[in-house]
């Protein structure tokens, strides 16, 4: 537990931007009974430890009424009296345990889908309820036909049946009704046309058959295959509703907030898309910057890594053109608007991703590409049913009817219905469970066809921040010194620093000279952080110029500059997963935007033949399209802005949870964690999974291959159709269970 | 066989009885959380406040 706690916390530290205190404010609400309220989204929370660490941490608040924390959803919602500046003090407290909070608004969440997906469930219990009792009463009638039960019992279990069956079909068949509905509306058919069908005939002539006192009603039948159908219907929903929670979060995570330099002074925080071009926002260190636009005052260095991959930070000045999705990185910018929402080049690899994504979009669903063929095949067989009985036979209509309807109960696909969702529901459990988040309902079947691999770099084989290199050949004086320096700042590389030597002081007196270094006075003379040149100024003897990457200079008086040199590392497991892809047989490439160099030497590293250096945002899904032409199943994994349209043109692709939002957004499969490991999990389950579902459907088609004659021929009474329907539908569910079973 | 004419409502009775605590149970959230509920219940302590009160919304309520 204590080492669960310890890894998850440790996840959260690479969190890219944690929420900032006035993030939290702007989510702060007052409630109708004037207490204030606040939603957060926890990260790592995972067992009852953590329910109770964070409950009562924060009840212990003064002034805190309710905090309680949503396991399943990971939603934390704390209540309290006072002040709304509480708020970030809450949400402080919490992260302060090691768990990662955003801030989010619940309003924005109340989706139609979680209304919808309670409504399925009470039509699951009502159709459970009548299934149930109209079973009990249909049995009565079944032993009665093999005993000598009067016409008279019959009759009223059958008008008892008919009463509990017709108001359930009526409410609990909705779903099924109104989707039909609408499909023949636009003139399609879907799978719901045949069950809808097929229900309403089976109870239309069950309700005749009891008015003429006639031997078989179907009522059981139509019940309880509407009572399979609907948990295949709440099971699909679910596991799309995880999916679609995934994605909530994922937009709602650090929704982007702006800081506007009013003309006349003051401050205002709005949304990024409420900008208007030429006004003056002020970006923070540590904060991205919301817009496209340029810089009025101010130096200093922008990650651009999300945006081209780059690992090094640039260094910008007045002047200097910004981009939207950047990291601020030393010293607070004031920044003229030029363009936001739909013209910033954020939106423009947003719009690279949608015509990506509309391609990718095409892909149907196996279930779908099933029951496409499905709904003609089985009306045209009950059709024939029906005209060969009262045509060729030449029996009294009814009875053909009932033939056919018999046909059509048999077929309905109830199986088929729950084949796909169970196996679905199941593996995405699993995957949960070893933190990767399913997001699109296709991607297991998208999955268990990839043969191609490729990666990003930065942020995805590697860790995505600087370490401290060599760290054996520095002096240990030098670095103490330099991370005391650099506890006082909050540069990446001052962090890296601090992370080589993480138990020193922090010095008091060190000044942060923005977008230059750090500087401490001491009685023999000035000790310098910083930028090389910086750093340098005044010394004698320039020292050689090492490779471009990222370092800091340390200078003493009296004593030889030091360098203190950072490398991106790669992350524990991607040799070993790498290596193992390769070994499955999977072709791996490495796709960056980096320079060659850096591109080069991790390639070399991990043993990537197939690698390119320096690839922006079009190319790199003009080479996922070029590689979908010849035919190849590609798994992108990529965590960058830049990677988010490649993402959307692969046949399938994941994220770390470190990614940036719009890259999980589009990714189909999102990890946590340090592992990439997850990549190889998640070819596994998906793997196994569609196994899995393609011996449900040979189970399920196997089953009405095998009934569908006998239905035809009018041997089916209603206590066969029970038989085989429910029979059919638990052995799928029976074999999808498997999945979760195996464990490795 | 008159014994059907008590059975048959009785069985209706508690089994409608079941279907209204389900709905019950829906409406009242308690299937918000099936995650938590199942480490909830291994708690020792009482917590401060009735559950119903306030948290229950918890962010889709």
């Amino acid at each position: 537990m204590n080492a669960a706690l310890a890894g998850r916390t440790a996840d959260g530290a690479t969190l890219p931007q944690p929420t900032r205190p006035d993030d939290v404010q702007a989510f702060v609400r007052h409630q109708p009974d004037g207490a204030w309220a606040l939603d957060l989204m926890v990260e790592g929370a995972h067992c009852g430890a953590c329910i109770s660490r964070i409950e009562r941490t924060l009840r212990r608040h003064p002034g805190v009424q309710a905090a309680r924390l949503n396991l399943s959803t990971r939603r934390l919602h704390v209540a309290w009296q006072g002040a709304q500046e509480d708020g970030a003090a809450l949400h402080a407290a919490v992260e302060g345990l090691g768990y990662p909070a955003v801030a989010f608004d619940p309003e924005r969440l109340e989706a139609d889908g979680a209304a919808g997906q309670q409504d399925l469930l009470r039509c699951v219990g009502v159709a459970g309820f009548a299934a149930a009792n109209v079973m009990i009463l249909s049995i009565a009638v079944w032993s009665g036909h093999a005993l000598d039960m009067g016409p008279g019992t019959r009759g009223l279990l059958h008008w008892l049946s008919a009463l509990i069956a017709l108001p359930a079909v009526a409410y609990a068949g909705r779903p099924f009704f109104t989707s039909a509905w609408r499909a023949l509306r636009a003139g399609t058919t879907n799978m719901d046309v045949p069950i809808s069908v097929g229900v309403t005939l089976a109870c239309a002539m069950s309700l005749s058959e009891t008015i003429r006192h006639g031997p078989y009603a179907y009522f059981d039948s139509a019940v309880t295959l509407l009572f399979f159908l609907l948990i295949g219907r709440y099971l699909d929903s679910r596991a799309r509703g995880h999916a679609r929670a995934a994605i909530e979060r994922l937009m709602l995570l650090r929704a982007a907030r702006v800081t506007v330099l009013e003309p006349h002074g003051g401050q205002t925080v709005v949304a990024a898309d409420q900008v208007r071009p030429g006004t003056t926002i002020l970006v923070a260190p540590g904060e991205r910057i919301g817009v496209d636009g340029r810089i009025v005052s101010g130096t200093s260095s922008l990650d651009n890594s999300l945006v081209s991959g780059e690992s090094l930070p640039a260094a910008v000045g007045p002047g200097d053109r910004v981009h939207a999705g950047t990291l601020n990185l030393d010293s607070a910018l004031r920044i003229e608007t030029l363009a936001v929402g739909e013209a910033t080049l954020l939106s423009e690899i947003g719009r690279l991703m949608e015509l990506a994504e509309q391609r990718r979009g095409r892909y149907v669903a196996l279930a779908d590409r099933v029951s496409r063929y499905y709904a003609p095949v089985v009306h045209l067989l009950a059709l024939l049913t029906f005209l060969v009985w009262t045509l060729q036979v030449g029996v009294i209509w009814q009875i053909g009817l009932l033939h056919a309807v018999a046909v059509l109960i048999i077929t309905c696909p109830c199986a088929l219905g729950l084949a796909v969702p169970a196996v679905q529901v199941i593996a995405s459990g699993r995957l949960l469970r070893q933190g990767v988040l399913l997001k699109s309902p296709t991607a297991l079947e998208r999955l268990a066809a990839v043969d191609t691999v490729v990666f990003d770099k930065t942020g995805t084989l590697t860790v995505g921040r600087p370490e401290l290199v060599d760290r054996d050949r520095v002096p240990q004086a030098a670095l103490e010194l330099a991370a005391a320096m650099a506890m006082s700042s909050k540069h990446v590389l001052a962090r890296g620093l601090v992370a080589a030597c993480p138990d020193v002081q922090a010095l008091d007196g060190v000044r942060e000279i923005p977008g230059r270094g750090l500087l401490l006075a001491t009685s023999e003379g000035e000790v310098r952080l910083g930028q090389r040149g910086w750093a340098l100024e005044g010394l004698a003897g320039a020292t050689p110029d090492g490779p471009a990457r990222p370092e800091i200079w340390l200078a003493r008086p009296g004593q030889p500059p030091q360098v203190f040199r950072f490398e991106d590392r790669l992350r524990e497991d991607a040799l070993a997963t790498v290596r193992a892809l390769q070994d499955r047989g999977f072709r791996v490439e490495l796709l960056s935007g980096d320079r060659p160099e850096v591109t080069a030497k991790v390639a070399g590293q991990l043993g990537i033949a197939h690698w390119r250096a320096g690839v922006d945002p079009t190319a790199k899904t003009a080479h996922l399209q070029a590689l979908g032409r010849d035919g190849r199943h590609v798994l992108m994994v990529g965590d960058g802005l830049n990677d988010a349209p490649a993402l959307a043109a692969a046949h399938v692709s994941a994220s770390p949870s470190t990614a940036a939002d719009i890259s999980q957004t589009a990714a189909d499969a999102v990890f946590q964690g340090q592992r990439l490991g997850a990549v190889l999990e998640l070819l596994a389950v998906a793997q196994k999974a569609e196994r899995l579902v393609r011996q449900n459907m040979v189970l399920s088609i196997g089953y009405n291959v095998l009934a569908v004659p006998l239905a035809m021929i009018g041997l089916v009474t209603p206590l066969i159709a029970a038989v085989t329907m429910s029979s059919s539908s638990l052995l799928v569910v029976g074999n999808a269970l498997r999945l979760a079973r195996q464990r490795r | 066989m008159s014994i059907i004419g008590f059975l048959i409502p009785i069985a209706l009775f508690l089994g409608g009885l079941g279907v209204i605590a389900f709905i019950w149970c829906l409406r009242s959230n308690q299937y918000e959380d099936l995650e938590g509920a199942a480490w909830r219940i291994l708690e020792d302590e009482d917590e401060d406040e009735p559950p119903g009160e306030g948290p229950d919304r918890g962010g889709s309520g």
